[in-house]
């Protein structure tokens, strides 16, 4: 049964994560006084480009083929590390919190290369500004991610979900994490990930060139990653209602599906209320707030330790 | 598993078999041209051999001693091939056989406008060279003694001086020889001390006497070594500010020995470290593991930093190489510190993580040159600027490449992640066993600091191969490239290919080198890396089984587009040209490596402080500008602000005490006669 959980885990990750896109982008158009598009909204969009030819272009290589599958298969395995209905699942062994960081490296990668690969100076800028975001905030998720894990030694992802580490140090740990999601998935007041101008693109300069299927994709796959920050924000710091290692009755999954997805989506609110009531860095002015997450990191850290003893 | 069971004086084959390619290749000066790769082919067999040699003696662990000649005065020179000699020797070996492969393409063809290849006296110096260099490298971990061992240093010193100066027709690479013989002969110096105090007190100049006498050295000897120690083998290493040798040598050899030197010789370094510090000078107080880890932050980040601001291919390769040494050498500080700290069993998890490290990168590193030399052969050029689009030019070439690139990376399932997640898991032991706040601030400070560096390192091969291969050529050069010869693949290729399986099968990898960390820490703990199905729910330990991560990949990659295929049926791809705003695209619209590192140059600029030169000219009134001229420099702020400041000191005083030597003889003549009166008093 542990084994079918995973699979239920890449379907559950796959199909919600255009909701939680669907429910943030309304939010914010209720609270901008708009009606928006509808909740359900991203769904039609991936179908629409599921469905349609690709242009590629003539001065791109196989890389440029290549990055959406890699991108995809590499958010998607990070995804699937994170417990969300149950503790446990048949990759609870290897769900390390480590490897969930390195698989998002892995895809960013790929996608990096791609801005490259299509001699425009779009790509280049979006790749240039992803590498140089993605490592400036990378030793604030490894200050959060130690600061959870020091103290029960060890980085499995259903180990730190449970962690009863000091309300200070959780606390601390959550801000960071917070402004690690916003940073890692582009949104004010990082990124603006509605526009495509050429101020605000760090993700979508990189996938400028793309479109049809492979751009269907990787919009489903930068959703799917969202969703798995959001998961992982929900799993360590809101654990409850999950259901017990072991425990496969329909009723215990059941709890958790829903808790599960209250969490997410009242996390996505929260990023959403977020992007509504602050504006855009300036982007030499971001890595103000990113060194704040690293400080805030240390802090984290320093307190599960210190607060304990 | 266990080994061949290897008489003793199989450990010296390989270095029979090294020679014996510097005798081949001193013979085929005169030789007729079909002689050419006999030297790298005997280097190759030998190197193979080292290899057998090498696992063999790990799989049966047991040490084997060989008794050599005495000099005199009682001094021996005998070999000795214990688990960690025979770690040390498989790091050597097994890029050789890929540098020796490849270096037969490579001088036969020309790497610069202009230049002809190397013709057969100038090669058989490269080859013979090259030979001797792989021989001193594989004496050195053989030694027994302090003498054998400074000797096979010294030769690997000037083998090496030699390889980098070449014919000295060069101005460039004749001033990095200089840098690089001057700074390695101090470092000699500090070795000599830190180990001449070692035998006076065992009273012999055997590793094995003195390892023995080891417990009941003073503290402040125990001390002085291992600073002399850290400074001497420290240089070697490319700690910085020690390292200002590492960007001008590297770069300036044939691109199969930069990938030795890089790949293999700074190891040595490592090695010494480690029999200093886990051996002959015992357990130590707790600060050297503090000084270690301080010192491996600062060189990985500041390493990382430097190579993405430059330009030049092999530079930022070598300024890499201090990036991964300072890595290395941090996970040492760990296994130091908890070593010293009689905690055995988490130092022999550190020693994992460092030695792991440590084979993965001899690894992709020397892939990596041997990329850039074929880039080199390629175009001509090793200026990333003038590069670009050479996938489409070099496929192969960009494949291996490619996995250089990944792996230097730490991205799973490949080597480098491996490595990198010990080292991870090696801080969180260190921080979670120790009762003291400031050590579990150091472990997570040293955690933020690795993941910067592995992001940072990711920026900077991305950089690298994107710049370099992807998109259009900027020069004519790049466009006029073409495939590289056959065993330059072949060498590439061979590298490729470990760092695929050492990163899938690194358990075995775990395996084979348990018997060298059960030696150093006195504990045989069990490989950590554990399979998901391994282990008990009861214990979530964190665990990486690469095996599993590449099959998921595989299996979830393929999910959406399965669920978009039937769902939507197949789609067309059409090709056509990229949209730049409606222009028509031209090569001087994508990106520079300049323009690609900016960001990060602007955000780091404290730590890296470039020079900024903006000169507007305005020849008849300000407000009609006729040309902008821009220049922006970055000087390393140590050569700024430490060597220059050292440089013009000891000019200072060797002006001051220039008057001595005035010329007037009556002056040397009091000179003698001084001396003389004061030799004769302290002689009394």
């Amino acid at each position: 049964m542990d084994t079918l959980l995973v699979p239920v885990q890449i379907l559950l990750m796959l199909f919600f994560a255009p909701l939680v896109q669907g429910v943030i982008k309304t939010s914010k158009a209720r609270w901008q006084m708009r009606h928006g598009p509808g909740v359900l909204q991203p769904y039609r969009d991936i179908a629409k480009l599921l469905s349609r030819e690709s242009v590629q272009s003539d001065k791109a290589s196989w890389i440029f083929t290549l990055a959406p599958v890699v991108y995809a298969a590499a958010l998607m395995s990070a995804a699937v590390l994170i417990p969300t209905i149950s503790e446990r699942s048949a990759v609870t062994g290897i769900a390390d919190a480590i490897l969930f960081v390195a698989l998002l490296a892995l895809g960013r990668f790929a996608l990096a290369l791609a801005g490259l690969d299509t001699a425009s100076n779009f790509g280049g800028m979006g790749s240039s500004r992803e590498v140089t975001f993605s490592a400036l905030i990378e030793p604030a998720i490894m200050l959060v991610i130690f600061a959870i894990a020091l103290p029960i030694g060890s980085t499995n992802l259903t180990a730190m979900a449970g962690a009863d580490i000091a309300a200070v140090a959780k606390i601390l740990a959550f801000g960071a994490l917070l402004i690690a999601t916003i940073t890692e998935t582009g949104r004010v007041p990082i990124d603006n990930p509605d526009t495509h101008l050429e101020l605000t693109m760090i993700h979508e300069g990189m996938i400028l060139e793309y479109s049809g299927r492979p751009l269907g994709i990787l919009h489903w796959a930068t959703q799917v990653k969202q969703l798995a920050f959001l998961s992982l924000l929900a799993a360590i710091f809101i654990p409850w209602g999950m259901a017990d290692a072991g425990d496969h009755s329909i009723s215990a999954l059941g709890v958790g599906l829903g808790a599960f997805t209250i969490k997410v989506v009242v996390l996505g609110l929260l990023l959403g209320v977020i992007e509504t009531s602050v504006a855009k860095l300036r982007i030499f002015k971001a890595p103000d707030l990113i060194g704040f997450a690293s400080v805030l990191g240390v802090l984290a850290v320093l307190a599960s330790y210190v607060v304990e003893r | 598993m266990s080994g061949l069971s290897l008489p003793a004086w199989t450990m010296l084959l390989p270095i029979f078999g090294y020679l014996a390619a510097v005798v081949a290749a001193i013979l085929s000066v005169n030789g007729k041209n079909a002689l050419r790769p006999v030297s790298s082919l005997i280097t190759t067999a030998s190197a193979l051999i080292g290899v057998v040699v090498a696992v063999s003696a790990l799989l049966d662990n047991e040490t084997q001693t060989l008794r050599g000649w005495e000099l005199f005065n009682g001094i021996q020179i005998g070999f000795r091939l214990d688990s960690l000699a025979a770690f040390f020797l498989l790091v050597i070996s097994f890029p050789a056989i890929a540098a020796a492969i490849y270096g037969i393409g490579y001088l036969d063809s020309a790497h610069e406008p202009g230049h002809a290849a190397a013709q057969l006296p100038q090669r058989a110096g490269i080859d013979g060279a090259a030979g001797a260099f792989l021989a001193s490298m594989s004496l050195l971990v053989l030694a027994d003694g302090i003498f054998g061992f400074l000797i096979a240093w010294e030769a690997m010193s000037l083998t090496s001086f030699f390889l980098v100066i070449g014919d000295g027709a060069n101005t460039a690479r004749r001033s990095a020889a200089y840098t690089y013989v001057v700074m390695t002969h101090i470092a000699t110096g500090f070795i000599l001390f830190a180990f001449l105090g070692l035998a006076q007190h065992a009273g012999s100049f055997n590793f094995t006497q003195i390892a023995g006498a080891a417990g009941s050295l003073g503290a402040w000897q125990r001390d002085a070594t291992f600073f002399c120690a850290l400074l001497g083998f420290g240089t070697k290493a490319g700690l910085i500010p020690l390292h200002i040798w590492l960007p001008k040598a590297h770069p300036a050899a044939p691109s199969h020995i930069s990938a030795l030197m890089s790949g293999v010789m700074v190891k040595t370094a490592i090695y010494g470290l480690i029999r200093i510090i886990f051996e002959l000078a015992g357990p130590g107080p707790r600060w050297w593991g503090t000084v270690l880890i301080l010192a491996g932050i600062v060189s990985a980040v500041m390493g990382i930093l430097y190579s993405l601001m430059e330009r030049d291919l092999k530079r930022g390769l070598a300024y890499s190489t201090v990036e991964h040494l300072g890595i290395i050498t941090l996970g040492l500080g760990i296994a130091t510190l908890l070593f010293n700290d009689d905690r055995p069993e988490l130092a022999a998890f550190a020693l994992f993580a460092v030695l792991i490290h440590l084979l993965n990168h001899a690894a992709f590193k020397s892939l990596l040159f041997l990329g850039a030399g074929a880039v080199q052969t390629a175009t001509g050029t090793r200026d990333l600027e003038r590069l670009g689009g050479l996938i489409k030019r070099m496929p192969r070439t960009a494949i291996f490449v490619l996995i250089g690139a990944a792996s230097i990376s730490a991205l799973p399932p490949l080597n480098g992640f491996a490595g990198e997640w010990l080292l991870f898991q090696s801080l969180l032991k260190l921080g979670g066993s120790d009762d003291t706040a400031p050590i579990a601030t150091l472990a997570g400070i040293g955690a933020a600091a690795l993941a910067l560096t592995g992001a940072l390192a990711v920026a900077c091969f991305i950089r690298l191969f994107g710049i370099g291969f992807l998109a259009q050529p900027r020069t004519d050069e790049a466009a006029d490239a073409h495939e590289v010869s056959k065993s330059m693949q072949f060498g590439m290729g061979l590298l490729a290919t470990c760092c695929l399986f050492f990163g899938i099968g690194v358990t075995f990898l775990l395996r084979l080198i348990e018997p060298v960390v059960a030696q150093l820490s006195a504990d045989s703990a069990p490989p950590p890396v554990l399979f998901a199905r391994g282990v008990s729910t009861d214990s979530l330990q964190g665990s990486y089984a690469p095996l599993f991560v590449a099959l998921g990949l595989v299996v979830v990659g393929i999910l959406p587009w399965a669920i978009a295929r039937g769902l939507f049926g197949k789609v067309g791809r059409r090709i056509a040209p990229p949209w730049v705003c409606g222009f028509r695209i031209e090569t001087g619209m994508q990106y520079t490596a300049t323009a690609f590192s900016k960001p990060l140059r602007l955000m780091f600029q404290f730590v890296i402080r470039p020079d900024r030169t903006v000169v507007i000219d305005h020849p008849d009134s300000p407000y009609f500008v006729t040309g902008v001229h821009y220049d922006e420099t970055v000087r390393p702020i140590y050569e700024r602000y430490i060597y220059d400041n050292l440089v013009r000191g000891l000019f200072g005083f060797s002006r001051l005490i220039r008057p001595m030597q005035g010329g007037s003889i009556r002056a040397y003549l009091g000179y003698v006669l001084v001396t003389l009166i004061l030799v004769i008093v302290l002689a009394r």
